[in-house]
């Protein structure tokens, strides 16, 4: 038999197997739930040994001679420390040293994106519509200007939301909920997309009912 | 006579003819001018220097047209480079029409560079004289970052500033945040039922603020936990998330006065692959029913379907993320929602660390500036424009500049 008519069998077996979940959980999903964790555990342990302790460190240290990446080698192996009781502790290093070298990294790129970028992109639109522009676009500025202020209040934990602060809070709120309504019908389309994607390769790739 | 008289008025209007043609210009404006040659026309003048505000490895190229770009042959300028170290030359770019500046980004902060520039024209190179030798070099300060220094001073200086009181003993108040109520009630649910608790920090590493954030909050879970004598599982998608989580735990269940009720099971990896791991955790949920789900940290695709799930089981569901597109599922499907901030506020909140709520105090000064810049921006813009005022236009100018980030 083809290979690929092989792969095209199990791809659509699996997929009725984790489909059957919609139904109840049963021995058929079980079995693919295994196979999917079990293959796909595997597939990530290969991928982190030959790109990570072969391509990097062995290859990089011991072939390139890029030292400078034993610091690595050596903080892994600091994790593993966690197997022998004693000196589990110095497992919390290496820990230590992810999160705060990425806390400074991304300090930064934070800052300049997801704030100030954000204030700028607010300022310089609704400053844009008000210095002149036509009514609609004044309209859909207000409308911006006001979503953000008012999410701003709501996510402001120094003060009580009581009172007119809580007034405006609650505008906030009706401004995320209707953020999230249109977000979630949206997703729902895109997953929607996911949904026939598969029934496509069903009917078309292994049941041939489709052209 | 009559014909001499005819002769005399066709002179007339001819020459007048002729006198209207001479003073209308020869060319439409839309055409070019191939009046001029090339020979007529003066010398590029050709500017090179090093490229301001970047990590070096690029020299900007600057240079004037005395009028190549209108004659009717002209197909465009060329950069031409030398290296004056090598003394090797070649040719850099061809520049579209109208460009009168080239950013060489493929320079070398060890050669030193002099620059050409040539007009292309019918075939023709027409080289200008060569700049000034330049170098390219790194600028260790950005300048067109002063403004995001000036003002993450500030809020730093806020932060550390509340950190410094919380550690004094000041207490700093913070609001209580409705999703927090229910996470006691659901742990006290779940001893009452005799079930599990099920915790899952988002699917992300340690290197993730928010996956931080949900093992804070797993924290104060965990201790309730191990005075209530329940149980509670927690799959996990990456290594150093189950280390930290371990870690944790185990501190919580010491805290709490029961060490010997802790194993190293409570937290368990599953796999890397996203939709692995939720086949794994639906899984979970469907055949140890627990009687409360937390889903706190950085979710994706998969939040819908752990969410759906955890509600089919009739679960008590508290979950709490920042990523924007996962937040309208958490929710519809679940009990409570801490939405964006509100997931490291609770974090803060619950810990009473001085750190994370000097941190969150210091985010609400950021909030409060960048809430009275929006006002002031929107009301300088509007006076500046409608009464034509300089100072509200300078304050307007002012407020772009500071929040540029180049």
């Amino acid at each position: 038999m083809d290979g690929a008519v092989i792969s095209t069998w199990l791809a659509a077996l699996l997929t009725l197997g984790i489909m059957s979940f919609v139904y109840k959980d049963n021995l058929y999903y079980k079995i693919c739930e295994a196979i999917f964790i079990g293959i796909s555990a595997g597939y990530w342990f290969i991928t982190y040994f030959w790109d990570s302790l072969y391509r990097i460190a062995w290859i990089g240290v011991v072939h390139e001679g890029r030292y400078v990446l034993l610091g690595g080698v050596v903080l892994g192996a600091m994790m593993l420390m966690r197997l022998f009781g004693k000196i589990g502790w110095i497992a919390r290093w290496p820990l230590a040293f992810i999160v705060g070298a990425t806390a400074g990294l991304k300090m930064m790129v934070y800052f300049t994106t997801n704030a100030m970028a954000q204030i700028h992109g607010t300022v310089d639109d609704t400053m844009v519509a008000f210095g002149g522009g036509d009514l609609y676009d004044l309209i859909g500025r207000l409308v911006i200007l006001i979503g953000t202020v008012t999410g701003l209040i709501y996510f402001y934990f120094s003060k009580e939301h009581k009172g007119l602060f809580g007034g405006v809070a609650k505008v906030g709120t009706w401004f995320l909920m209707i953020t999230f309504g249109a977000s979630f019908g949206y997703t729902v389309m895109s997953r929607m997309s996911l949904l026939l994607g598969r029934i496509e390769f069903l009917l078309t790739d292994w049941l041939k009912l489709v052209k | 006579m009559l014909a001499l008289l005819r002769i005399a008025k066709s002179i007339v209007f001819i020459s007048s003819l002729l006198f209207v043609i001479s003073i209308l210009p020869t060319h439409s404006v839309y055409s070019r001018d191939t009046s001029p040659s090339s020979s007529d026309l003066g010398p590029i003048t050709v500017r090179a220097f090093d490229t301001d505000n970047d990590a070096g490895g690029s020299i900007t190229v600057e240079w004037d047209d005395p009028g190549y770009e209108r004659l009717s042959g002209f197909a465009g300028f060329l950069v031409w480079r030398t290296n004056t170290l090598t003394g090797t030359s070649d040719s850099v770019e061809v520049t579209p029409f109208g460009t009168r500046t080239y950013d060489d980004r493929s320079v070398s902060d060890d050669s030193t560079y002099s620059y050409s520039v040539a007009a292309l024209v019918n075939g023709e190179r027409l080289m200008s004289t060569p700049s000034m030798q330049v170098r390219s070099s790194k600028q260790w300060f950005d300048g067109r970052l002063t403004w995001v220094l000036i003002l993450g001073l500030i809020i730093c200086g806020a932060v550390i500033y509340f950190i410094e009181s919380a550690k004094r003993g000041t207490k700093l108040f913070l609001r209580r945040i409705a999703g927090l109520e229910a996470i006691d009630e659901a742990v006290g649910r779940a001893t009452e039922m005799g079930r599990p608790i099920l915790f899952v920090a988002g699917i992300q590493d340690m290197d993730d603020v928010q996956t931080i954030a949900g093992l804070t909050i797993l924290g104060s879970i965990a201790r309730t936990v191990a005075e209530y004598d329940t149980k509670i599982n927690m799959p996990v998608r990456a290594s150093l998330v189950m280390t930290a989580a371990r870690e944790t735990i185990k501190h919580a269940y010491v805290t709490a006065g029961r060490p010997d009720a802790y194993n190293d099971d409570m937290v368990h990896y599953v796999t890397d692959e996203q939709f692995g791991f939720v086949a794994a955790v639906d899984g979970i949920m469907v055949r140890e029913r627990p009687a409360a789900c937390f889903f706190l940290g950085a979710f994706f695709a998969e939040s819908l379907i752990m969410a759906e799930t955890g509600n089919s089981i009739g679960a008590i569901q508290v979950a709490g993320t920042a990523m924007p597109a996962q937040l309208p599922f958490f929710v519809a499907a679940c009990d409570y929602t801490l939405i964006g901030e509100e997931l490291f506020a609770a974090s803060a909140y619950l810990s009473g660390e001085p750190r994370q709520l000097g941190s969150l105090k210091g985010a609400d000064v950021g909030k409060a500036i960048a809430m009275i810049v929006i006002l002031v921006g929107v009301i300088a813009t509007t006076i500046a424009s409608a009464w034509n005022s300089e100072s509200m236009l300078w304050i307007e100018n002012l407020l772009r500049q500071m929040f540029s980030t180049g």
